[in-house]
């Protein structure tokens, strides 16, 4: 086995990084669609104008506090700080599992309301917002299972790694769902 | 570099043939591991090609089946029944299974086999091992992308055999056909399945794109710069690029189908009124919105489609004229720019929704500008063939017939693309007429370029040369006698996907040549045989190869072994130091990209051993003789 030399490596992304950031813009380009096909639709006739659900802004100060933990997680591990680190990781995998929980509850807000999300009688307007919201929870729920992993990791395994490429990876995934809900945030409050 | 260190944490089964080429002979990998769930990129590449082989028969088989009723609208084929059954009454071709056919026909061929067949075959087989990399980023996705695609086909499969038959919508999949269960019988269960088959297989697509994209990026060998890289490299990659972007919104619009075929949602679906059932509880959808996001995938789609086939005619052609292509940065910008305007010309499918027409005449204008990349490469394949020293291998035939058709039907698509001559020809034979020249035929014919030029490097035994002539030979003129005549239906106003046109008097006057047209496809269809004949044949019993270089290529996957495991490369990873075409050049007739400039002449770099154009023995002969 070839060892691979530092040097020669420095400067490159990880592949796996790489793979990531790719994975990302594909990522991008689906809610690209989905928001644009709402701008689309929304010059139709028969658009219902609401309210987003007041808990969305609660959702969306969990979700930049979860960033943070993880940003001081990732720092803890770098520093060997590994109780701190573990401590960290479990913190942000709850607080996405409450942001998910809280982004639900918006939709029970709304459906109390009387605003149908999906079924006959739903506007199209609902309708969107669940679906880019659902699927937003969906990428944050992948990225609680990857914290999952990470973490089941971090307790399993008697000898100690610092390979921080994966807990580095999962920091970058969990930055971007977190900056891909705060522009849906924006887009369907200024939209 | 990062390719061993990938290899290893990609799989624990992988044997990593770094500075221990030995470790080849103490993994045994079993047949499971070793041909179905394989992770050796090479291997995927052939499961790929394999199963677009199988897509493309089938889906060319539907394709005479429905041309049988299109010709022969009067005469019964009482044989249809018993292979089709039910779906053929008396001998005629029903109008549902008509329908269902023509729609699977366009689905399996576009996706199935020109995007999984023909970019999962020669990206999984090219990439790592023209950049020099021991396999992709991540074999594990890449076994999993094959996986899906495969499971995306069975899908697609069974949905023939449920009673209400296949999707028969076409294949845009258009609602209100594909979002109100009720439309047609083919939009019932069949439709689930489409759906379901284009889900995975967008995933697959997504994994394999992303997969590409960091390999290209990532691993390339030493001295392996981005602009040494081989033309049929870049083509894959760019398509990757394109695949991974435009994929996701496709998949974001099924969602949205998916949405108002179950959930009641109102995105495509509005309240149209049906005879005795009364208005749909739907309100205010509007199927336009589906076209967009349609289109924005569907108009990338053909150059996700046109880009490997124009990376690897290029590839073939400058190796069969031993000339350095003609403008390699030209080249590579000119495919750039076809991956930008692909983003930005998806309207041009719906100059006839009642799209603003000034807003249409953008959309003319952005598609007009495709004609400049496209033409930039055609000029520069033509001036890579002018007084070069040709091989007429059956590689090259069909790198030559690609650029013919592609002229063909590319000059068609300034017609088609300008709104004023476009509402007139919309939904025309002369539609069809241009796709299947400029991107059907053409694609193909990059695929049939592809496997006869890359089967020595895939199976280490070549292909027959006669039988790869009869075959191009009957293809090329098969497919103008098939689509040159369309043009002038098209132009007639004879519209595609009618069931039956006897009873108008105004297209009486094509009752013959539609018969034409329909004996042409019979005959070329045959012909095909040939080529599955010639393939399946020479991977067991064809010639076998005994140089390691029978082109006399410079790219650097003819630098491996005959016999390649995984690994590629036996040894250290080749470093390469120039482009792959320096053919003819300097009194060589070619000089591989490991030969360091400045070093031609060195007999180390000339000799028969370096180049690949050493006989080698069969190693059970040279066992035998060490023995003696």
């Amino acid at each position: 086995m070839t060892t691979v030399s530092v040097t020669e490596n420095k400067g490159k992304l990880h592949p796996h990084k790489f793979l990531l950031w790719v994975g990302m813009a594909s990522i991008v380009m689906m809610f690209a669609g989905l928001t644009s096909a709402y701008v689309v639709k929304r010059t139709f006739s028969n658009w219902m104008e609401f309210g987003l659900p007041s808990v969305f802004w609660v959702s969306t100060i969990v979700i930049l506090v979860s960033s943070l933990t993880m940003h001081l997680a990732l720092k803890n591990f770098k520093a060997h700080e590994r109780k701190k680190y573990k401590n960290l990781i479990t913190v942000t995998a709850v607080l996405g599992l409450l942001f998910a929980a809280l982004q639900l509850y918006g939709f029970t807000q709304l459906h109390e309301k009387g605003i149908q999300i999906f079924g006959i009688g739903s506007n199209a307007s609902a309708s969107f917002l669940g679906i880019i919201v659902g699927l937003h929870a969906l990428h944050v729920i992948g990225g609680i299972i990857a914290l999952l992993i990470i973490f089941f990791r971090a307790y399993g395994t008697k000898v100690k790694r610092y390979d921080k490429t994966p807990i580095e990876i999962v920091a970058i995934y969990w930055h971007f769902v977190d900056i891909l809900w705060i522009y849906l945030f924006l887009f369907f409050s200024f939209m | 570099m990062n390719n061993e260190a990938v290899l290893q944490a990609g799989a624990a089964t992988l044997h990593v043939a770094g500075d221990h080429g030995e470790a080849h002979h103490h993994h045994k990998q079993s047949f499971i591991t070793k041909y179905i769930f394989s992770q050796d990129h090479k291997t995927i590449g052939k499961q790929f090609l394999i199963t677009g082989i199988i897509w493309a028969l089938i889906g060319g088989f539907m394709s005479v089946l429905f041309r049988l009723q299109l010709g022969f609208p009067d005469t019964s084929f009482p044989w249809l029944s018993t292979v089709i059954g039910h779906w053929a009454k008396d001998g005629h071709i029903t109008a549902e299974a008509y329908y269902s056919l023509t729609t699977i026909h366009g689905t399996v061929m576009i996706f199935f086999v020109l995007t999984g067949g023909l970019s999962g075959t020669f990206a999984n087989f090219l990439i790592p091992l023209q950049i020099g990399a021991r396999d992709m980023a991540s074999p594990l996705m890449n076994m999993l992308s094959y996986w899906f695609f495969f499971t995306a086909s069975v899908i697609m499969l069974s949905s023939f055999f449920v009673e209400t038959g296949p999707f028969a919508g076409g294949w845009t999949a258009y609602p209100p056909l594909s979002a109100l269960g009720d439309a047609s019988p083919g939009s019932k269960t069949g439709m689930d399945l489409w759906l379901a088959s284009l889900i995975l297989f967008v995933v697959s697509q997504l994994l394999a794109g992303l997969n590409y994209i960091s390999t290209v990026l990532n691993m390339r060998t030493k001295g392996m710069s981005m602009m040494r890289m081989p033309l049929s490299t870049w083509g894959v990659f760019l398509q990757a690029v394109l695949g991974v972007l435009s994929f996701p919104v496709l998949f974001a619009g099924f969602i949205l189908l998916i949405f108002d075929r179950h959930f009641g949602t109102s995105f495509y679906l509005s309240d149209i009124y049906i005879q005795g059932v009364g208005a749909l509880p739907h309100e205010g959808g509007n199927a336009i919105l589906y076209q967009h996001l349609f289109w924005f995938l569907g108009h990338p789609e053909v150059y996700i489609v046109i880009l490997p086939a124009m990376g690897i005619v290029s590839e073939v052609m400058s190796t069969n004229g031993r000339k350095p292509i003609f403008g390699y940065s030209a080249m590579v910008m000119s495919m750039f720019a076809i991956v930008v305007l692909a983003f930005l010309v998806w309207a041009h499918h719906m100059f006839v929704t009642g799209m603003n027409p000034f807003l249409g005449s953008i959309f003319v204008l952005l598609t007009l500008l495709i004609a400049v990349p496209s033409a930039i490469k055609v000029f520069n394949w033509l001036t890579t063939l002018w007084k070069g020293n040709l091989r007429f291998t059956p590689g090259m035939l069909f790198a030559i017939g690609f650029v013919s058709v592609f002229i063909s039907g590319g000059l068609t698509g300034i017609y088609t693309g300008n709104s004023a001559i476009d509402i007139h020809i919309h939904d025309t034979y002369f539609i069809i007429a241009h796709f299947h020249l400029v991107m059907g035929v053409a694609a193909f014919f990059g695929m049939f370029c592809g496997v006869y030029h890359w089967f020595p490097k895939m199976y280490g035994r070549h292909m027959n040369n006669t039988l790869g002539y009869i075959h191009f030979w009957v293809t090329l003129v098969g497919a103008y006698l098939i689509f040159w005549p369309m043009h002038y239906e098209g132009l007639a106003g004879m519209p595609r996907r009618y069931y039956d046109y006897s009873s108008w008097e105004s297209f009486k006057q094509f009752v013959e040549l539609n018969r034409f047209i329909s004996i042409c496809v019979i005959i070329t269809f045959a012909a095909q045989f040939l080529f599955l004949f010639n393939f399946f044949h020479s991977i067991f019993k064809g010639r076998k190869l005994t140089v390691k270089n029978p082109w006399k290529s410079n790219a650097l996957e003819w630098t491996t072994p005959i016999n390649v495991g995984h690994g590629n490369w036996p040894g250290e990873i080749p470093e390469v130091h120039r482009w792959p075409y320096d053919y003819s050049k300097d009194g060589h007739d070619f000089i591989p990209q490991t030969v360091p400039v400045g070093e031609e002449d060195n007999p180390l770099y000339t000799s028969a051993e370096f180049t690949g154009i050493k006989v080698e023995e069969e190693p059970a002969k040279a066992h035998k003789k060490a023995h003696a």
